[in-house]
């Protein structure tokens, strides 16, 4: 099924959901509300058979609204096709259902995101942070957090 | 008398010899049955995604060597195809430059497996196996010294070609050491496949089916000993891969010794496709012809003006891309490498994150484990070959 069906489809189901859909060099991203988060991969791991979620992160928009993106790159392992989703996440209200339901590898990918990125993952079975030790404040992946680290002078980009 | 049933919790690591690095396990143990293991990574996290974001595309290249160190040129590859593609000059690579990528990262591939081979035989108590495996990993790692100037972190690749062309005499001393390759692997083979320790070590310790190594999302030869036939070589090819003629192996048997035998097998089909890729092999560019991307050569740098302005522009400002993103997956030898890049316009990714295989693989560790025995642990963690750099990042 090309990619276009399956957005088709997907706006079929979920038509309030979807805000956007883009093509970039032969790659489809849609990007979904955050809501119903956890129905939408159901659906497509199910219906379209994106059986590996190859990755999830977050993404740092500083100073747009919503601030921060929760990316899904999925892959099927038998049509050997990608897409993307992408669910937006407002800064004060940070947090977004978990899809370790939906596949088990998304337990370390969405603690990564916990702890470098901020964004908290609801229903998750195991919230902690992962490469940071336990007792680090701060998440340092974010755009506002200083490259140096928390006590030192703040970057000021390079001068050329 | 009532026996003791309480557990035990145990460390293992991040110091311990067999972590292969920086690992550390939690292991709660009924005798000498694992009830529960935890890893805890990031000992070795150095940022390197937070790093990337304010480096140019060009600078990021060296920090790619150090995520999987046993495999720097297959990170370096994932990176600079994952930059060609946000560019838009994936078919603006000239063949040569594609030939010698796939020689160096299937080099690559048998360096990686050689240290996966050497140092899980010595964790499960075969050391001769250790010395065999560096033998050959030193030519590779000569070979290595001779096209990068470095022995690990090779940097080797650029964005549109590469760093320089091959030395003179290195495709017959590569074709040398690699039609030598299967007799070694035979060695390898003879010492270990039909060895009743070996066997009694790896037969039945760490299986994972394949619905549930998918589900957990490990990739890689460890899935294919799980008897899922897929790899992105083959199967969403890149490089050209699709000129060569290679099959995949793949196992069902889901344990520790099927995966030994894939990653054997793996070793071979390296061979014949360094073999088809030295053969056509043909002199050419090996730089894409795209001058606000690529540093021009030198020579024409001190003759002539316009290069002096690229070098100069790309030197001090770096090239700028148009905003996109994208995602690019290789074949590393552990497994799949993605690279996901976010461009605003700049001469900065807005952000880069990287999928280590390792990092997704060693996520399948407790399942593995857990009810089993705890030296059973020590050969797990080897067969996943993990390597904690790109783990931490």
């Amino acid at each position: 099924m090309s990619d276009q069906a399956i957005v088709e489809k997907l706006k079929a189901k979920f038509s309030s959901e979807i805000l956007d859909v883009v093509e970039f060099r032969g790659e489809t991203t849609v990007t979904m509300k955050k809501e119903q988060i956890v129905d939408i991969c159901t659906f497509m791991r199910d219906d379209f058979g994106y059986n590996l979620l190859c990755d999830l992160c977050g993404v740092d928009y500083l100073g747009k609204s919503p601030r921060f993106m929760v990316v899904y790159n999925l892959y099927n392992i038998s049509t050997k096709q990608r897409i993307r989703i992408k669910a937006p996440v407002e800064e004060q209200d940070a947090n977004i259902d978990t899809v370790s339901t939906v596949w088990g590898t998304a337990n370390w990918h969405e603690r990564e995101c916990w702890d470098l990125m901020g964004i908290k993952f609801n229903n998750h079975p195991d919230l902690r942070r992962i490469l940071m030790p336990a007792d680090w404040e701060g998440h340092p992946l974010r755009k506002d957090y200083p490259l140096q680290g928390p006590d030192r002078e703040p970057y000021q980009g390079r001068l050329s | 008398m009532a026996a003791n049933t309480e557990t035990m919790t145990i460390n293992m690591g991040p110091q311990h010899p067999s972590t292969h690095g920086v690992l550390q396990l939690i292991l709660e143990l009924d005798g000498e049955i694992v009830v529960k293991a935890t890893p805890h990574i990031g000992f070795l996290h150095r940022g390197i995604e937070k790093l990337s974001e304010h480096r140019t595309y060009h600078q990021t290249i060296p920090l790619t060597d150090r995520l999987d160190y046993l495999a720097p040129m297959s990170n370096n590859l994932g990176y600079v195809l994952a930059v060609e593609k946000l560019l838009g000059i994936t078919d603006e690579i000239p063949e040569r430059v594609q030939r010698i990528r796939v020689i160096m990262t299937e080099l690559t591939r048998l360096k990686s497996h050689l240290v996966w081979l050497a140092c899980h035989a010595l964790d499960i108590g075969a050391m001769t196996v250790f010395l065999y495996c560096f033998r050959e990993r030193e030519c590779i790692t000569d070979i290595y010294e001779k096209v990068s100037g470095a022995r690990m972190t090779s940097n080797y690749f650029r964005v549109g070609g590469l760093a320089d062309d091959l030395p003179d005499g290195l495709e017959g001393e590569i074709r040398t050491f690699v039609e030598s390759m299967p007799a070694h692997v035979e060695e390898y083979e003879g010492l270990l496949t039909g060895n009743r320790i070996w066997q009694k070590r790896t037969i039945g310790v760490g299986e994972i089916s394949a619905e549930a190594a998918i589900d957990i999302g490990i990739t890689g030869p460890s899935l294919r000993a799980s008897g899922v036939d897929w790899d992105l070589r083959r199967d969403n090819p890149y490089c050209g891969y699709e000129d060569y003629d290679f099959d995949v192996p793949v196992r069902t048997g889901c344990d520790t010794f099927d995966r030994y035998r894939v990653r054997l097998d793996e070793m071979r089909q390296s061979v014949r496709i360094i073999l088809q890729a030295l053969d056509k092999l043909k002199p050419g560019p090996i730089l894409a012809d795209c001058p606000k991307i690529v540093l021009p050569p030198k020579q024409d740098v001190v003759n002539n003006i316009e290069s002096l302005i690229h070098h100069f522009k790309i030197v001090t400002e770096g090239f700028k891309t148009e905003p996109g993103e994208i995602y690019q997956g290789i074949e590393a030898p552990k497994g799949e490498l993605g690279f996901y890049l976010i461009a605003d316009g700049s001469a900065y990714p807005f952000r880069m994150k990287i999928r280590p295989p390792s990092f997704v693989n060693l996520q399948g560790l407790p399942q593995m484990v857990e009810g089993k025995l705890l030296a059973d642990v020590i050969a797990v963690i080897g067969t996943l070959d993990i390597v904690l750099g790109e783990i931490d990042r």
